[in-house]
């Protein structure tokens, strides 16, 4: 009777994932909020290279501070670049209209972008810059293409070139069936070689996944706990249920 | 249906048991909705100290900020008004500061840090209005510098100590604050609390 | 002096009456089954959304410019305000599943036929105000996705002719969605509709304890009482009842924390991605679909790509959706076979049955995707196949050869 109940419920919920629809998203990030230096690498990152044009205008330092164990000092001397106070949210140092004249468009706000595109979008993107001398910036983007960005981390990642829009097979770190990652070729390298960069960005990557729901950090700990608590609760009602039905059956 | 060999215990236990747990995945339950309406982490933020720089303030001059919602008062005395502190006190109903209405370290005669420097919640304790400052005596009212409370007339000296008689029972609020430097007061945290000077 | 003070009550309110008249003893069938766990259910989520969306509106700005800004609050600034927010929107989703298979089991045995009709009614009109209360509220994150579902839902309003166009305007109160919008919706979804739903959960409960709860073979208990006069196949409803619901609610709940801790946005169909944007007027989602719990409407609507005898295409596609819906209104005059039950109906009912919940299904699922013509056809058939498990049961209900019904409920 309950695994009637159990399929009957799971055949109304659709299961599969909705798509996302017309966007190449070549490259899978493996999110781990689990790992709290990750976390405190991505945040150091995104104030030294992203707080400039890049406001998370629902995030406060105090949050970030109190969540990845990061001294209130610290926070304030080394990664608070931008104006503001600990208890306050992350503004840009930049404001919107003259960004809007810089660039053609104001930088978004980041702090639900890993939620509206997920964390394998963010982490592309960041690894899809290619040199591109149509475009004011010089760079342009797999991920989205014609990019008001310029190569911010270009001082990191160093250069690369794009060798095929779409990759022959399945190979390396290719994601989504049929279609393969975009081949790219470094011409100048940065500070960091590409295991080094892939690994900061995918830092980066878990800091927004992060940002976008700083309750991701306790809900799945606590689900587990209430789960076990249900289980138990059910147990006995189980038992209450059976033992009261011996009257009728 | 038949009620014949019915374990009654084994039914009042596994009532009271179902019972109790339950209860325990109620009060779990309540836990979150009692606690959302506690200050939330914008409203810290809004309550979160305020500097004050009183390097221009002048003597006799009162600064006025918002903390936590409710205004605090910066005063720089001038001699003339320290010296009315002892003056006054027999008309006071608690001259020494006995209630908790300041911090530990401003329980004193000028019930500040630096003698000179008053700081004070600017709400009146008999029903929160916002008191008058008077820097002179204005005979009628006050025969010394001090507050008056138009709303029903309660006076305080220059110290916020409340004189008896009047509607307000206690002296009004000195808030936590310390000194960075000379002239950077953080009003909201006590001296040995946050910033540099910790020690 | 527990029972010298029900007395005292007793004399003046009628606890102990209104206790036994609907659970100390009320005799209901000792054979249901498992789909009879979800009318409770759908009772438990009503109390679960009307106890967070009230302290959602503590913290909730029900304007334009502040509304997105407000749920942010909620998740991020306002203690547990996140988990009491993912109890509300997986509650949504969780009180359509729970309606849904509540109303099938209704269509398995046969329970809208006499004298059930307006225990039916007032369940078709409960479903009616849910989905009104629900497009409501999902305008209120005021995302890029409210706003453009909002868009589309509220224009199919200017299908109807000569006053549509002002129609719309009206229920706007601007001349896009606006703040205005947004503030009655508030409104709406917060105060009127909550009372009109409590209002009609009560009148179907009284329905329901009224006649009688119907039961898998379809049999009227009533009809064979014991010599203490009560139903000789019916049991109290407490405390057996009681104890088997709340054995459901445990597992219910384990479903349901289990998608408010594990996996809130469902991906993307309890909490869509283009909704954690604020809403756009200017930049419209590449794909706007409704939530899952309209997609078979909404496939039904698009479906209808014809005109049919002058009636313009966007009408009739207007007309079918409500219509889809109204016509559950008469399905008790429709089922005209001899018996009630599923268990004692012949293949012909149980094929369309079958038929029926494949095609809304399938609609279910094509209202997620972007349309194209395949799929359209496809809509088309299964629209088809809605609307003639209603409009041909008159017919096949009568012909279809049915089994004899027992005297006694068999367990």
């Amino acid at each position: 009777m309950m695994r009637r109940l159990f399929i009957a419920l799971f055949l109304m919920m659709p299961l599969a994932a909705l798509a996302a629809g017309g966007e190449s998203v070549p490259f899978h990030h493996e999110t781990n909020l689990g790992n709290q230096a990750s976390l405190q690498r991505g945040a150091k990152m995104f104030m030294n290279y992203c707080s400039g044009c890049h406001s998370l205008q629902y995030m406060r330092y105090q949050r970030i501070a109190d969540d990845l164990d990061i001294p209130e000092e610290v926070m304030e001397k080394n990664l608070m670049m931008t104006r503001g106070k600990i208890h306050d949210t992350i503004q840009g140092t930049m404001d919107a209209e003259s960004a809007a004249e810089w660039f053609g468009k104001a930088p978004p706000d980041l702090s639900l972008t890993a939620r509206e595109r997920g964390a394998d979008w963010i982490y592309s993107f960041l690894l899809s810059f290619y040199r591109d001398d149509s475009r004011p910036s010089g760079v342009n983007n797999v991920v989205m293409s014609n990019t008001a960005m310029p190569a911010v981390l270009a001082p990191l990642q160093g250069y690369q070139a794009l060798k095929h829009e779409e990759g022959e097979g399945g190979e390396g770190e290719s994601h989504g069936g049929d279609h393969g990652a975009p081949e790219f070729e470094l011409v100048q390298e940065g500070q960091l070689d590409p295991a080094e960069y892939k690994a900061a960005v995918g830092d980066l990557t878990n800091f927004l996944v992060y940002v976008g729901e700083p309750a991701k950090l306790v809900r799945y700990s606590l689900g587990f706990k209430v789960i076990v608590f249900l289980l138990l609760f059910t147990a006995l009602a189980y038992m209450l249920k059976k033992e009261f039905w011996r009257d009728v059956h | 249906m038949s009620k014949e060999g019915v374990d009654v215990g084994k039914r009042r236990f596994l009532t009271t048991a179902t019972a109790a747990v339950g209860g325990v995945g109620a009060a779990f339950v309540a836990t979150p909705f009692v606690k959302s309406w506690l200050p939330s982490a914008r409203a810290k933020a809004a309550g979160a100290p305020v500097e004050v720089n009183i390097a221009a303030l002048e003597e006799g001059a009162l600064v006025s900020v918002t903390w936590r919602g409710k205004p605090v008062w910066v005063v720089r005395r001038t001699p003339e008004m320290l010296k009315t502190l002892d003056e006054v006190a027999p008309e006071l109903a608690d001259p020494e500061s006995k209630t908790d209405q300041q911090p530990e370290y401003c329980r004193n005669k000028h019930r500040s840090i630096e003698p000179a420097v008053l700081v004070m919640v600017g709400i009146c304790t008999h029903l929160g209005c916002s008191p008058k400052y008077r820097p002179e005596a204005d005979g009628g009212q006050l025969s010394y510098s001090g507050f008056f409370c138009p709303c029903h007339g309660s006076k305080f000296d220059i110290a916020g100590r409340v004189y008896s008689g009047v509607p307000a029972p206690l002296n009004m609020v000195v808030p936590p604050h310390r000194y960075e430097g000379d002239s950077l007061i953080m009003v909201g945290e006590d001296p040995n609390q946050g910033g540099e000077e910790a020690a | 002096m527990a029972s010298k003070f029900m007395n005292w009550v007793d004399a003046r309110f009628p606890a102990t009456q209104l206790w036994n008249e609907h659970i100390g003893q009320y005799y209901a069938p000792k054979n249901f089954n498992v789909w009879y766990y979800f009318g409770s259910l759908a009772m438990l989520v009503l109390a679960n959304q009307l106890l967070t969306g009230i302290w959602l509106a503590m913290f909730y700005k029900p304007s334009a410019a502040e509304a997105f800004g407000s749920v942010a609050y909620i998740m991020r600034d306002v203690e547990w305000g996140w988990l009491i927010r993912y109890m509300h929107s997986t509650g949504a989703s969780f009180f359509f599943i729970v309606v849904y298979l509540h109303m099938f089991r209704a269509l398995l045995y046969g329970s809208y036929r006499k004298p059930r009709e307006l225990l039916w009614i007032f369940g078709c009109l409960i479903f009616l105000a849910l989905m009104a209360e629900a497009f409501m509220g999902y305008v209120l994150p005021w995302g890029n996705m409210s706003y453009w579902g909002a868009q589309v839902i509220i224009s199919l309003f200017s299908a109807i002719p000569v006053i549509g166009e002002q129609l719309t305007t009206w229920i706007r109160g601007d001349f896009v969605i606006g703040d205005a919008t947004l503030n009655r919706f508030f409104a709406l979804h917060v105060v009127a509709l909550p009372f009109v739903l409590v209002g009609l959960v009560i009148a179907h409960i009284m329905a329901l304890h009224h006649v009688g709860s119907n039961n898998p073979d379809g049999i009227e208990i009533k009809a064979n009482k014991n010599a203490d006069g009560h139903p000789a196949d019916g049991i109290p409803f407490h405390p057996y009842y009681t104890v088997k619901d709340l054995f459901g609610v445990g597992v219910f709940l384990i479903l349901f924390c289990g998608v408010i801790f594990f996996a809130p946005e469902f991906g993307g169909f309890f909490l869509e991605p283009p909704n954690f944007t604020e809403a756009n007027p200017s930049v419209t989602p590449e794909h706007i679909a409704p939530v899952w719990y309209f997609t078979p409407f909404y496939a039904m609507l698009r479906a209808i790509n014809f005109e049919v005898l002058g009636v313009p295409a966007k009408l009739l596609g207007v007309i079918t959706m409500f219509g889809a819906v109204l016509i559950m209104f008469v399905l008790p005059w429709l089922d005209r076979s001899k018996v009630k039950s599923i268990r004692y109906k012949g293949w012909i009912f149980k094929a369309m049955l079958a038929a029926f919940v494949v095609a809304f299904v399938i609609l279910g699922y094509i209202g997620t995707q972007a349309p194209s013509p395949l799929l359209t056809t496809i809509a088309q058939v299964c629209t088809a196949v809605y609307f003639a498990f209603f409009l041909l049961m008159p017919f096949y209900s009568v012909i279809d050869r049915t089994k004899p019904v027992p005297e006694r409920v068999t367990g």
